[in-house]
C-alpha cells in the first residue's frame, strides 16, 4: 500500500504542545441501535472494546469505540483491516436497521500532547478541558474554531482528535498557532 | 510643574530607568510607570487636543475612564491609535505621539474653533450642512472627514497574534479592588471554582491608596490585608487569578467577555498580545469600584485640572505631583485625602474650596490641624490659564460667580462625589436606582440581570453596589461572594465578614454646577464631556430645543460618545438635562451602557482568524498537484477549486478554450472529489428519496444512475445530481459541491423531526474518495490502458457504475457525464487520490490528456444545456422554469415542493423560462445583463422580459452562447431580444435552444 498517503504525511509542530498527524487510521461509522444486543457484540467483535456509555470512549488494544450520538459509534481498527472488519459488521447487522460505512479516508486524526494540551484546546474549543471536567476516557464532538471536530483524551492525558480530512491543513495550522511559543494560559 | 518626587512611587523601580519618546523627545520613567505617570513627571501636562474645538487637553484621571490622554502607539506594524496612557505600562524604547493636532501639539490651527464655539453650538452640524443638498459630498464631508477623527488608521499589516481562551467557572469576579478579592475569597472557600480578574496590573484598587492610618482589617493595615488574602487565593486550588485582564462584556446566561492583555507592557517577549477569554460563569460578581465625578466650573478643561482621586494615584503610586501648588475644589470629605497627602508630600495647597456650608467631618479637621485653609460654601468661578492652569478665581456656591478672590495654582483638583461603575451589571439588563444620599445610581439588587431561570446571575460587590465605607464593602463582598457560591451548588460555612474599622465621612451636597447660578459666560466654559467638547450650554440647548430623552440629548450634542463613553460626563450631563427640563435626575434616567466596558483590539475578537486560518479553506487530495501545475483557483463552498490550469504564454481565458478542445477533442481529467456523497441506507431509503427528489428514487434498479432535483418546501429549485442506487436497501446521492453539507442537514433534519419513525440513515462520505472524472473520446482508452476492470459499452452502458479496479486501485465507476462527452467518473480511496491521478496522466499521454478546471466543466455544460446549481437558480426559480418537467413525477402523491409548485404564481403562464441565446455578431452577452422590451414600467424604468444566467464563449461552436429566464421563452424561438450592457453597448441574441451541441446524445452514449 505505498500509494497510501495520510493527508499531511505525518506533519508535526513542537510548540508548548506537541502536535503531530497521526497516520491512517481505519474508521467505521457505524449507525444503529446501540442498546441492542447484537450491535454490541458486533462492535465489541471489531474492536475488542465495549460499547462506551455516552460522551465516551473505550479503546482495546486491537481497536476502539467512540460514542458520537444516540445512535452513532465511530469504530476504530487498524487501517489495513478496515475492509474485512467492515464486511463482517455489516454481516452480523444484516437484519438490523444499521449503517456501517467506511470512513477512514474521510478523516484526518491529530495526537496533542504536552503539559499545555488541555489550555491548547481550550484556545478552539467551548468545552470546558480543565482537568475537574474532562478525565482521559471522555470525547466531546464539537468544534475546532470554525469547523466540526471530536476529540477524545487517552490515558496519558493527551488528546486524539478527529477533523475532517479536507480541513486537515487548517486544523494543523490552528493547533500550531494555539501552541505558540510563549502562549501559555496556566489556568486549567 | 509636574515632577516626579522623591518619596512615594509604590508601584516603581526606581533603580531602572527606561526611555520612551512622546511627540519625538526623549524622556524618562521607571518600570511600573504608566504613561501617563511618566509624562507627568517628565512635565508633559499637555497631551492632546480636543475633539471639535481642538482646545489643550491634559491628563485628568489615572484609570480607564481618562477621555484625554489618548495617543498613537508604536509604529509600522505595531502602530495602533487611541491608546490610553492613564492604562497603558510603560516599557524600554515605547514610541508615543499625541492625537488630533496639526500642525504640531504645541500649535494647533484648529484651536481658533475655540474662538467659534459661539457659532458652532449643540447640533451645528445637523443644522448648517442640510442644504445645499450637493454640498455634503463634495464640501461639507471632505472638510469634516479631514478635521474630525482621533487617531490615524494603522496602514500596515499588524504584526502581532492574537488568541481566544474558552473559560468555565463557578464564579467570575470581576475587579482586583479589595472587594473583589474578599467576594472571591468567601465564594472560594466553599470549594466553588473562582475565576479573579482585574484589569490593571496590581491587586488592591483604591484601598491600596485611600486608606486612611486609622482604618483596618482584622486589626491589620488595608494594604497588609490585601497582601495576605492575595496570598491565600493564588494558594488555593479551585482560584484562578489574572491581572490586566478587564471584564469587557456581560451578556446572557452567564456568557463574558474578558480581554488579557499580555504583552503590551512587554512587546519584546514571545507569544500573543491579546486573549480574549469567553467565559460562561455561574455567577458574576462585579466589583468594579466607582469612578470619581468631575465638578463642572468655567474652565474645568485646563490642562491641570483633574479629579482629586488621579491625584491620589499620581503621588501614592508613582512618585509623581502634578503641580507644585494645588487648589482643592469639593462637595465631599474625598478631596481632603487629597489635600492631606500634598501637603505630606511637602506639596502646597494653597486654598480647599468646600461647597459644602458647613463643610466635612473629620477629614476636614485634620486638614485644618495641618494648617490647610478651607473655604467652605465657596466654588470656582473660573479656572484661568492657557496651556496650563495659572490660577483660580474664587466665588460662593450659592451665587452667580462674582469673583471674591483670585489663587495662583499650577494645578486643581475636583472632586465631585463617587459614581459606582455599574456598566457590567447593566450590559445584561440589571436596573439602577438613583441613591439620594450619595447622589448616584446604583444597582438595584431586586432587578439583576436574568438568567433562563428567572435568577440573578449578576451581583455587584463592594463601591460598585454602592457600599461606601470599607466595613461596608467587606461585608458586602463577603456576602456576595458566600451567596455567588451557593447558587452554584456550594455550601457556604458559617463565616462572618473580615472585622474591618472605617472612618465615616460627612454627607456630601450634590454640586451639579459651580456656582449653582453660574451665568451664560462661565456655563458656556464648563465642560461636561472633554473629548467631545460637550458643554453645559450644549446640553440645556438641548432641552431648550425639545431633546428631553436622555438618549436624544446625547446624539445631539455628542455627549459620552468619546472613546471614554461617557465615564466622566454622563452623570453632570443628566443632571445638567434633568435641571433644565425641571425633573428630578432619576426620571432622566442613564443612557444605555453597552458593552465593551473600554474598547478591545480587533486583533483579540478575531483570535486566531487572520492570515492562513481567517477561514477553513477545504483541499482535495489532489489540491497541491493542482497549485503546482498552474491552476488558477476559484471558491466554491470553502474549497477552491482550480478554475483553469495555466500554461506559460497563456492566459486564464485562453487556457480554458484550451481545456475545452482538448476534452472534446482528446482526453480531459476533472478533479470531482468535491461533488457531494451521501449514503442513504434503509428499509425505508427508497420512500425517503422519493420524498426528497421530484423524480423517482426508489424504482432505480441496483447498479443504476438517475438524475434527480431536490425542491424546497416552497418548491424553490434547491440541488440537483447524479443518484447510484448500490444495492436493495442502499443509495448514493451525489449533491453540488456546495450543496454536500445543507443537503446533509436538510436530510437529517426531516429524518429526526418529521419522520423520525422511517428507518433510513445517512452517512456523509463526500471526503472519503477522490473523484476524478475522465472525459472525452479517449476516455474508455485510457482507462483500458490501466485496466483492470471491463468498461466497455457493453457491460458498462450509460447511467450505469460498476465496483472493480483500475490500474490496481479500488474503484467504483460511474458512467455519468456533465460535458456531453463519453465520461467515466471514478471514486478512489481519498489517500489514493494523487496517486491514482498521476497514473491517469501518465497513461493519458498517448491520449493527449490535460486537467481541465471549472470553468471549462461550465462551458461544456452550458453547450449540452445542462442548468447549474447558482446560475440558472437564484432560490426563485422552480423546476418548471428550466424545461426540467421531465424530471418530475406526476405519479407520486407527495414530494417536498409538490404543493408549493401548485400554487397560482407558480403555474403561472407569465413565468419567465428557460432558453438558449446566441449572439448576433458572436460576441458573448453580460452575465446578468436584462432583456429589455418597449416602454417603461411605473417607475420609469425600462420593461424588462427576461436575464440572462449563464454566458460564455463556446470555443467548440466558437460564438458567444448563454442560457437565460425569458417571458414566454420557449414560445419565442426566433426572435432576437436586446441586452442593453453596462458599457453603453446594447447587446442583440436570438433566442434558441438551450441545447446547442450534440442534441442527440450521440458523443457520450458511445
Amino acid at each position: 500500500m505505498s500509494k497510501v498517503i495520510s493527508v499531511l504525511n505525518q506533519a508535526r509542530f513542537h510548540g508548548i504542545a506537541d502536535v503531530t498527524e497521526l497516520g491512517v487510521q481505519g474508521m467505521i461509522s457505524l449507525r444503529g441501535d446501540l442498546s441492542s444486543a447484537r450491535l454490541k457484540t458486533a462492535a465489541r467483535t471489531a474492536t475488542g472494546a465495549t460499547v462506551p456509555e455516552p460522551h465516551r470512549v473505550t479503546i482495546s488494544d486491537q481497536g476502539g469505540l467512540c460514542w458520537m450520538a444516540p445512535d452513532e459509534l465511530l469504530v476504530l481498527v487498524p487501517y489495513a483491516e478496515v475492509s474485512t472488519r467492515l464486511t463482517k459488521l455489516q454481516d452480523a447487522l444484516a437484519k438490523d436497521h444499521a449503517l456501517a460505512v467506511d470512513v477512514s479516508d474521510a478523516r484526518a486524526v491529530f495526537q496533542l500532547g504536552g503539559p499545555h494540551a488541555r489550555e491548547v484546546l481550550a484556545k478552539l474549543s467551548p468545552v470546558d478541558l480543565s482537568a475537574r471536567a474532562f478525565t482521559p476516557g471522555m470525547l466531546r464532538r464539537t468544534r475546532l474554531a470554525q469547523v466540526a471536530a471530536a476529540f477524545w483524551m487517552t490515558q496519558d492525558e493527551a488528546f486524539r482528535i478527529v477533523c475532517f480530512r479536507s480541513v486537515a491543513q487548517y486544523v494543523f495550522d490552528l493547533l500550531s498557532i494555539a501552541a505558540q511559543d510563549g502562549s501559555e494560559v496556566d489556568a486549567l | 510643574m509636574s515632577t516626579r518626587l522623591s518619596t512615594f512611587g509604590r508601584l516603581i523601580d526606581r533603580s531602572v530607568q527606561v526611555k520612551f519618546t512622546f511627540n519625538g523627545t526623549w524622556m524618562r520613567g521607571h518600570p511600573g510607570d504608566t504613561l501617563a505617570s511618566a509624562l507627568l513627571a517628565n512635565d508633559q501636562m499637555l497631551v492632546g487636543r480636543s475633539f471639535k474645538y481642538h482646545r489643550p487637553r491634559g491628563i485628568v484621571a489615572s484609570g480607564a475612564e481618562e477621555p484625554n490622554a489618548l495617543v498613537n502607539l508604536g509604529k509600522g506594524p505595531t502602530f495602533e491609535p487611541n491608546q490610553r496612557a492613564t492604562t497603558t505600562e510603560l516599557y524600554d524604547g515605547m514610541t508615543a505621539t499625541s492625537q488630533n493636532h496639526w500642525p504640531s501639539l504645541d500649535f494647533d490651527i484648529g484651536a481658533i474653533n475655540t474662538h467659534l464655539s459661539r457659532v458652532l453650538p449643540a447640533g451645528f452640524y445637523y443644522k448648517m450642512f442640510m442644504y445645499p443638498r450637493a454640498f455634503w459630498k463634495h464640501v461639507y464631508e471632505p472638510f469634516i472627514r479631514q478635521s474630525a477623527g482621533l487617531g490615524q488608521a494603522p496602514k500596515d499589516r499588524d504584526a502581532d497574534t492574537y488568541e481566544h481562551f474558552y473559560a468555565f467557572t463557578d464564579v467570575l469576579v470581576i475587579g482586583g479592588g479589595i472587594a473583589g478579592l474578599q467576594a472571591a475569597k468567601s465564594a472560594a472557600e466553599t470549594g466553588a471554582r473562582v475565576l479573579l480578574i482585574e484589569q490593571t496590573a496590581h491587586w488592591g484598587g483604591r484601598a491600596m491608596v485611600d486608606a486612611q492610618d486609622a482604618e483596618t482589617v482584622n486589626g491589620a493595615p488595608v494594604d497588609k490585608y490585601v497582601d495576605e488574602i492575595t496570598a491565600q487565593l493564588s494558594q488555593m486550588p479551585n482560584v484562578t487569578l489574572r491581572t490586566r485582564c478587564m471584564g469587557a462584556g456581560i451578556y446572557d446566561h452567564g456568557y463574558v467577555l474578558a480581554y488579557e492583555r499580555l504583552r503590551d507592557h512587554a512587546p519584546e517577549t514571545p507569544g500573543p498580545r491579546h486573549r480574549l477569554w469567553r467565559v460562561r460563569a455561574g455567577r458574576v460578581i462585579t466589583a468594579t469600584g466607582a469612578i470619581e465625578r468631575p465638578l463642572s466650573f468655567a474652565g474645568n478643561d485646563l490642562p491641570g485640572v483633574m479629579l482629586a482621586s488621579a491625584l491620589r494615584d499620581y503621588v501614592v503610586n508613582y512618585g509623581v505631583s502634578a503641580g507644585d501648588r494645588t487648589v482643592i475644589a469639593t462637595n465631599n470629605d474625598d478631596a481632603y485625602l487629597t489635600a492631606i497627602l500634598l501637603k505630606k508630600a511637602g506639596l502646597e495647597v494653597p486654598r480647599i474650596l468646600d461647597a459644602r456650608p458647613q463643610g466635612g467631618g473629620a477629614l476636614m479637621a485634620e486638614a485644618q490641624a495641618l494648617g490647610l485653609r478651607v473655604d467652605t460654601g465657596r466654588a470656582i468661578a473660573k479656572v484661568k490659564g492657557g496651556r496650563r492652569v495659572s490660577k483660580v478665581q474664587i466665588c460662593a456656591q450659592a451665587g452667580e460667580g462674582g469673583v471674591l478672590d483670585e489663587v495662583a495654582c499650577d494645578a486643581v483638583a475636583m472632586s465631585g462625589g463617587w459614581s459606582p461603575v455599574v456598566h457590567l451589571w447593566s450590559h445584561c439588563g440589571g436596573k439602577l436606582l438613583w441613591d439620594e444620599g450619595h447622589a448616584m445610581f446604583r444597582p438595584d439588587v431586586d432587578n439583576p440581570p436574568r438568567s433562563h431561570d428567572g435568577a440573578g446571575f449578576v451581583a455587584c460587590a463592594g463601591m460598585a453596589n454602592g457600599a461606601m465605607t470599607l466595613d461596608a464593602v467587606l461585608h458586602d463582598a463577603h456576602d456576595a461572594g458566600q451567596a455567588a457560591a451557593e447558587a452554584t451548588g456550594h455550601s457556604p460555612k458559617r463565616s462572618k465578614a473580615p472585622a474591618a474599622t472605617s472612618c465615616t465621612a460627612a454627607p456630601l451636597a450634590p454640586v451639579w454646577l459651580m456656582p449653582q447660578g453660574a451665568k451664560q459666560e462661565l456655563r458656556a466654559k464648563t465642560w461636561l464631556d472633554f473629548q467631545n467638547d460637550v458643554k453645559v450650554t450644549d446640553v440645556q440647548l438641548a432641552a431648550q430645543e425639545g431633546f428631553e430623552s436622555v438618549e436624544h440629548t446625547k446624539r445631539y450634542t455628542t455627549l459620552g460618545m468619546a472613546t471614554d463613553q461617557g465615564k466622566l460626563s454622563n452623570i453632570n450631563g443628566l443632571a445638567i438635562l434633568s435641571d433644565a427640563l425641571g425633573q428630578p435626575i432619576p426620571a432622566t434616567g442613564t443612557t444605555t451602557f453597552r458593552p465593551p466596558y473600554t474598547p478591545i483590539s480587533m486583533g483579540a475578537i478575531g483570535g486566531e482568524a487572520r492570515g492562513d486560518v481567517f477561514q477553513p479553506i477545504r483541499r482535495t487530495p489532489m489540491h497541491d498537484w493542482h497549485a503546482a501545475n498552474g491552476a488558477q483557483s476559484e471558491p466554491v463552498g470553502h474549497w477552491r477549486r482550480p478554475y483553469a490550469y495555466v500554461r506559460q504564454g497563456e492566459d486564464a481565458h485562453d487556457a480554458v478554450m484550451r481545456e475545452v478542445t482538448n476534452t472534446r477533442t482528446h482526453l480531459g481529467i476533472l478533479d470531482a472529489s468535491t461533488l457531494g456523497k451521501l449514503i442513504v441506507k434503509g428499509s425505508d431509503a427508497g420512500r425517503f428519496l422519493d420524498m426528497l427528489y421530484t423524480n423517482v428514487m426508489s424504482s432505480l434498479k441496483p447498479g443504476r444512475c438517475r438524475y434527480g432535483l431536490m425542491c424546497s418546501e416552497n418548491g424553490f429549485l434547491s440541488d440537483d445530481g447524479v443518484v447510484a442506487r448500490i444495492d436493495e436497501d442502499t443509495w448514493l446521492c451525489h449533491t453540488t459541491s456546495g450543496g454536500a453539507d445543507r443537503i446533509h442537514g436538510v436530510m437529517e433534519e426531516w429524518l429526526q423531526t418529521e419522520w423520525w419513525d422511517w428507518k433510513v440513515y445517512v452517512a456523509n462520505v463526500t471526503e472519503q474518495y477522490a473523484q476524478i472524472a475522465v472525459v472525452g473520446p479517449n476516455a474508455r482508452k485510457v482507462l483500458e490502458k490501466l485496466g483492470g476492470m471491463d468498461v466497455s459499452a457493453g457491460t458498462l452502458s450509460f447511467m450505469g457504475w460498476a465496483d472493480g479496479t483500475i490500474g490496481g486501485f479500488d474503484c467504483r465507476v460511474y458512467r455519468i457525464s456533465f460535458s456531453g462527452e463519453l465520461s467515466y467518473e471514478i471514486a478512489v480511496r481519498a489517500s489514493e487520490g494523487q496517486a491514482f491521478w498521476d497514473a491517469l496522466m501518465a497513461a493519458g499521454q498517448a491520449f493527449g490528456v490535460m486537467p481541465y478546471g471549472t470553468e471549462a466543466l461550465h462551458i461544456m455544460r452550458a453547450e449540452k444545456g445542462f442548468i447549474m446549481i447558482g446560475d440558472e437558480t437564484d432560490g426563485t426559480v422552480i423546476p418548471q422554469d428550466l424545461g426540467l418537467d421531465w424530471a418530475i413525477s406526476k405519479k407520486k402523491e407527495d414530494y417536498l415542493g409538490k404543493r408549493a409548485q401548485q400554487r397560482s404564481h407558480m403555474i403561472d403562464p407569465n413565468r419567465w423560462k428557460l432558453v438558449g441565446l446566441e449572439t448576433i455578431d458572436g460576441s458573448v452577452l453580460p452575465d446578468g445583463a436584462y432583456a429589455v422590451a418597449p416602454g417603461m414600467n411605473a417607475n420609469g424604468q425600462r420593461n424588462m422580459i427576461g436575464r440572462v444566467t449563464s454566458t460564455y464563449h463556446s470555443p467548440t461552436l466558437n460564438k458567444g452562447i448563454a442560457m437565460g429566464l425569458v417571458h414566454n421563452g420557449p414560445g419565442r424561438r426566433g426572435e432576437i431580444l436586446e441586452f442593453p450592457g453596462t458599457d453603453g453597448t446594447n447587446y442583440k441574441a436570438r433566442i434558441v435552444s438551450p441545447v446547442f451541441y450534440d442534441p442527440e446524445g450521440e458523443k457520450q452514449n458511445v
